[in-house]
């Protein structure tokens, strides 16, 4: 079975005046449909450039990255758009709704780019705000919610243009530990009934409610296994030791 | 994601910034406003200049005579050259008089005074009200006869001054016919007028020839085979000679006065053109702001899969919108202008001045409005499109 996600090798190198940052440095690793995978490490360890190069916004400097069996590296400005819209579902730690559009019009926006009708459109996004249970405040704007509800309309979103991966950029990051708990159980329900779940953390308990977890570190891959197995965190507690050593 | 989506979208974005909206649309609604009043107003001029000279009649030659002695001709050689034409018409001498026209006492210094022939009145397309015109005979035996106009009729003599006399250089004249009121019948009007046989008055003037004549052709459509054929008869006459005389086509003034006055118009509006760039860049500059005010925004837009042309439509669609808006403002603000204005020149002139804009210049500047915005909003557009989805994202 081909994975859905593929990473091969792939390395992100950016310079900085002289200086040159390896963000991510030989990462390899596949997903596969159905899966929920949580990909932990602290700032600085390679997971945002990780989840740009997943989610199409960026392209490897080294490597092969394919979505789905197909090469994003070699694929133009609007190809990238059109595999992004067509295939990813994002959920933003700032919830990233647009502000002058009312929830509905929220939810449609990728529909619209996909170049579906009115009326379908308003179907798809009326039924994806009712899974989230926001149907009845579907005219609202977005800054007459709570964080939480902003949240779960980004799900909605996300949700709406049936993409094959939805990824979580530390979903929980903005939001109270109850409702980020509510969030949480959100994705680990739409894992249950079948979608394929990427989640971007720092947090070891957040990236806990995966299935898998991959770990990285300095722009290189430390772990990646089960969730449950002992090892999942055992380099998040040295490095914590290791600063706490570095600073006394 | 059609064309329709992106009017809607930029339409939305619009109305959600409504004082913006107006204050970037200002140097297009005063360019184009500005436009408008100018090519009305010269739009009334023309117009006015073209009544003015169908007054006159436009299917009319001036006759100058400049020579002098041998190299003068006599109307009734004149006469003769305009009978032998199929192109001219009618003829009539201009005498000017030069001295003094009196009523009783009072001194009428404004009155234009003409010596002319019977066939004036109906070159120049008056009408008597009373009385008859000046006849064969009167200039045959340069009778002291006359025909005044309405403003002396009513002015001096309560509207019964046939049979009356005005007094000429001292001779007596007497009022033989009214004309029809022209304009007003005020004093320096087209209505305070005297005209007296050609004849009479080379008599009281001790001129031995007429220097000015005036001759119509039959249609306009053979203006210039009648010109040709005067100019070679007259050339003809005088032995070859062409520089004694000089023959003006009224069509052909009129035409070079309309053409001055399109000259004029057309400086005028490339002036005020100049304020639709002004306000042109003014859109580009609100746009550019707008790009980075919603620098966020496009990089969410971006993520959920908008192409660049989308962001690009959407920004380009947005200034058009903005221009055409303002365009239509200034085309309504035009048409408020012209009507204050018509009322104004009118009451000012005490003359009708039609300030209406043409088709052509409404049409004109909406497309540069248009055209304006599409242009000065591509480059911010294209600033937009080509953001990286990632730092737009990061933008706060």
């Amino acid at each position: 079975m081909t994975p859905l996600i593929e990473l091969r090798d792939v390395s992100k190198i950016y310079y900085m005046g002289d200086t040159i940052v390896k963000a991510a440095d030989h990462i390899s690793f596949s997903v596969y449909k159905g899966e929920f995978v949580a990909i932990v490490g602290h700032s600085g360890s390679g997971k945002s450039t990780c989840m740009n190069i997943i989610g199409c916004l960026d392209v490897p400097s080294e490597g092969e990255y394919l979505l789905g069996g197909r090469n994003v590296g070699q694929m133009n400005k609007n190809e990238q758009a059109e595999i992004r819209n067509e295939m990813l579902g994002f959920i933003f730690q700032q919830y990233n709704l647009l502000p002058k559009l009312n929830l509905v019009e929220n939810v449609e926006v990728p529909l619209m780019y996909a170049g579906m009708s009115r009326s379908e459109r308003r179907k798809r996004a009326e039924a994806a705000l009712k899974s989230v249970g926001l149907l009845d405040k579907e005219k609202h704007l977005p800054n007459q919610l709570s964080g939480g509800q902003q949240q779960r309309v980004s799900i909605a979103r996300a949700l709406a243009g049936r993409p094959s991966v939805i990824l979580a950029d530390e979903p929980t990051g903005a939001l109270d530990s109850k409702t980020g708990r509510d969030v949480l159980k959100m994705l680990q329900q739409l894992h249950k009934s079948g979608h394929t779940v990427v989640l971007i953390t720092h947090d070891n308990s957040i990236a806990a409610t995966a299935e898998r977890v991959i770990r990285l570190e300095d722009g290189r891959k430390v772990y990646d296994g089960p969730s449950t197995d002992p090892n999942a965190f055992v380099h998040a507690a040295i490095n914590l030791d290791d600063e706490e050593g570095g600073q006394e | 994601m059609s064309i329709y989506e992106s009017f809607s979208m930029a339409l939305k974005s619009i109305m959600s910034s409504k004082v913006r909206t107006l204050l970037t649309m200002l140097g297009i609604i005063i360019g184009v406003a500005a436009v408008i009043v100018i090519t009305g107003l010269g739009n009334g001029l023309e117009n006015y200049i073209s009544e003015q000279f169908e007054s006159m009649g436009t299917n009319t030659l001036t006759v100058s005579i400049m020579g002098r002695g041998d190299r003068m001709i006599s109307v009734d050689d004149m006469q003769e050259i305009v009978d032998d034409s199929e192109y001219l018409d009618l003829m009539t001498p201009n005498v000017s008089l030069t001295g003094s026209i009196k009523i009783g006492s009072d001194t009428l210094s404004y009155t234009s005074g003409s010596g002319v022939g019977e066939e004036y009145l109906e070159i120049n397309s008056l009408i008597l009200s009373e009385g008859r015109n000046i006849q064969y005979m009167d200039i045959k035996n340069r009778k002291n006869v006359c025909i005044v106009g309405s403003y002396i009729n009513l002015g001096y003599f309560g509207g019964q001054g046939l049979g009356e006399t005005i007094k000429i250089n001292g001779r007596s004249f007497t009022i033989i016919g009214i004309l029809d009121e022209q304009d007003d019948s005020t004093e320096g009007s087209p209505d305070d007028c005297v005209y007296v046989p050609y004849s009479t008055l080379m008599r009281l003037m001790s001129m031995s020839s007429v220097s000015s004549f005036t001759i119509t052709f039959v249609d306009s459509d053979v203006a210039d085979e009648a010109e040709d054929y005067l100019d070679t008869a007259l050339t003809e006459y005088f032995s070859g000679d062409d520089d004694g005389f000089n023959i003006t086509n009224m069509a052909d003034m009129l035409e070079s006065m309309t053409s001055m006055v399109d000259t004029l118009v057309l400086v005028l509006a490339l002036i005020a053109g100049i304020s639709l760039v002004v306000g042109g860049i003014g859109i580009m500059n609100i746009m550019l702001v707008s790009v980075t005010e919603r620098t966020k925004e496009i990089g969410i837009r971006k993520a959920l899969g908008a192409k660049e042309k989308y962001i690009m439509n959407q920004f380009v669609i947005e200034a058009a919108i903005t221009s055409i808006l303002g365009g239509i403002l200034g085309i309504i603000l035009g048409f408020l202008i012209c009507i204050v204005a018509t009322q104004v020149v009118t009451s000012i002139m005490g003359e009708t001045l039609n300030v209406s804009p043409t088709i052509n210049s409404i049409a004109l500047s909406v497309g540069i409005s248009a055209g304006i915005g599409i242009l000065f909003g591509y480059m911010p557009a294209k600033k937009a499109a080509r953001l990286n989805p990632i730092d737009a994202l990061r933008y706060d």
